[in-house]
């Protein structure tokens, strides 16, 4: 019945996994969101902290497999949960091809909401493999971009079709985390 | 701030009549930018995310029976062509993240005019069902709604469900706003025609205190359409049909339109709505 509360102390405790390695905090405000546990607890600073209200996608993260914005989601809710962010889609010192892609579309400015595209990318590509332009509007509507006027985002996310259709090994790797627990 | 994680649905009606203070949270885009704004702390939350009973949905006497914690996503998934008018409205909400997470059960407990999934309820004469530790009770969707973000609930019930009878007819939804995605409406309008029983149902969004229904517009339009010939109906009943539903709004001027603005897209909604959901049932509505 609820979450174990520690004695002497207020909050509780979550044990997941993020980025397929067992992560706990102890201790956690019960209205304190992922994002929060994400950024401030385990030290994960790619999932952004800007709108706090599901507006802008920047802390866009799997739970579960599923796309969703960190910040809607309270602490005590990831409590056994699988958890994918940014950091666990590309192997070490190796690019996902959508981080790829971005790179070389030029997708990327001040480049506080990549990240959240970057994942919002690879959960359309995962459902579709050659997406229409307006799958990719649709796909990244919860997305805000300030700089680049989505243009090359675009671009990016098509060029990035290609790169994960031709490497279905670094596709594989990409995907490797999401989905446990499901 | 207290935290609650029942894992069925025995435990969270006992919760709940323990503590009859605790906001239900589910995809927590309502509850949780309350909390990271500080415009509400609530005493005790209860994660209903672990409720298996509310993800679930069956058909029941004729009757779809879905539970309160089924997403948007599942909804346009898998209910699609039982609800479409739900459906379009499902695809209407936020963005991929916000419908993985929404529910309908949410947009019920916050009984927002501005909820998504409301207007189509409304026209397909949706009920809603509410539990607590001493029984299960379902409520009219038209009586659900007491005022603006209150509802029939008591403080010891969650709401459990929502019933719909799959669609008997075209169903339309749309909605006005200043982007295709991640919009709370300015208006909105949701039309499902009854072939069977030939009769229309509507309802109206973010043009009022609650959700409306247009009763006086659902008869009239219900007496003047051919359902045995098919043929279009009269510009004349058209345009009254649009008069009607905007005389049943209730809308106020704020920040994102006029109520003015709102009467007269409400007219244009419902005329283009009836149209298109006409055109439908003659050329294709066995």
């Amino acid at each position: 019945m609820g979450l174990a509360r520690l004695p002497g102390r207020l909050g509780v405790k979550i044990a997941c996994t993020v980025n397929g390695v067992a992560r706990e905090a102890e201790g956690v405000w019960e209205g304190e969101s992922l994002l929060y546990v994400l950024r401030e607890r385990f030290g994960l600073y790619g999932s952004k902290n800007a709108c706090e209200q599901g507006e802008c996608g920047s802390c866009s993260v799997f739970l579960d497999g599923v796309l969703a914005c960190a910040c809607l989601v309270l602490g005590g809710q990831a409590d056994g949960r699988a958890i994918v962010t940014v950091e666990g889609l590309a192997r070490p010192q190796e690019l996902h091809p959508v981080q790829q892609a971005f790179l070389e579309a030029g997708a990327v400015q001040c480049g506080f909401c990549t990240p959240g595209l970057v994942v919002a990318t690879h959960d359309l590509l995962q459902r579709v493999r050659r997406p229409s332009e307006a799958q990719i509007r649709e796909a990244l509507a919860g997305n805000i971009c300030r700089c680049t006027g989505y243009a090359k985002i675009i671009d990016a996310v098509n060029l990035a079709a290609g790169l994960v259709e031709r490497s279905p090994r670094t596709r594989a790797a990409g995907s490797e985390f999401v989905g446990k627990g499901q | 701030m207290e935290f609650l994680q029942p894992s069925s649905l025995h435990e969270a009606l006992e919760m709940k009549a323990a503590h009859p203070e605790a906001v239900p949270i589910a995809g927590g885009t309502d509850v949780m930018v309350e909390i990271n704004l500080d415009h509400r702390r609530p005493e005790t939350v209860m994660d209903v995310t672990r409720v298996r009973e509310l993800a679930e949905w069956a058909t029941e006497d004729g009757f779809v029976r879905i539970g309160a914690g089924v997403t948007y996503t599942r909804l346009v998934d898998e209910l699609g062509d039982r609800m479409p008018g739900l459906a379009m409205a499902s695809r209407t909400v936020g963005s991929p993240q916000i419908r993985n997470r929404g529910t309908v059960g949410g947009n019920l407990g916050t009984a927002s005019p501005a909820g998504d999934a409301l207007p189509p309820l409304l026209a397909a004469g949706a009920t809603v069902e509410l539990a607590s530790k001493s029984g299960t009770r379902r409520v009219d969707v038209r009586e659900f709604f007491t005022g603006p973000k209150r509802n029939a609930a008591r403080k010891d019930e969650l709401i459990t469900a929502f019933l719909v009878a799959p669609a008997a007819g075209p169903e339309t939804f749309s909605k006005v706003g200043t982007r295709n995605a991640m919009v709370i409406a300015v208006c909105s309008f949701a039309l499902a025609l009854d072939a069977a029983r030939r009769r229309v149902g509507t309802g109206i969004g973010s043009a009022g205190p609650t959700p409306l229904a247009a009763s006086d517009a659902e008869r009239f339009i219900a007496g003047e359409l051919d359902w045995e010939g098919r043929k279009p109906p009269a510009d004349a009943a058209v345009r009254r049909f649009g008069e009607l539903v905007a005389a049943a709004a209730k809308p106020i001027d704020d920040v994102r339109g006029t109520a003015a603005y709102r009467r007269h897209a409400l007219a244009v909604m419902a005329r283009r709505s009836l149209e298109w959901a006409w055109h439908d049932y003659r050329v294709g509505w066995a």
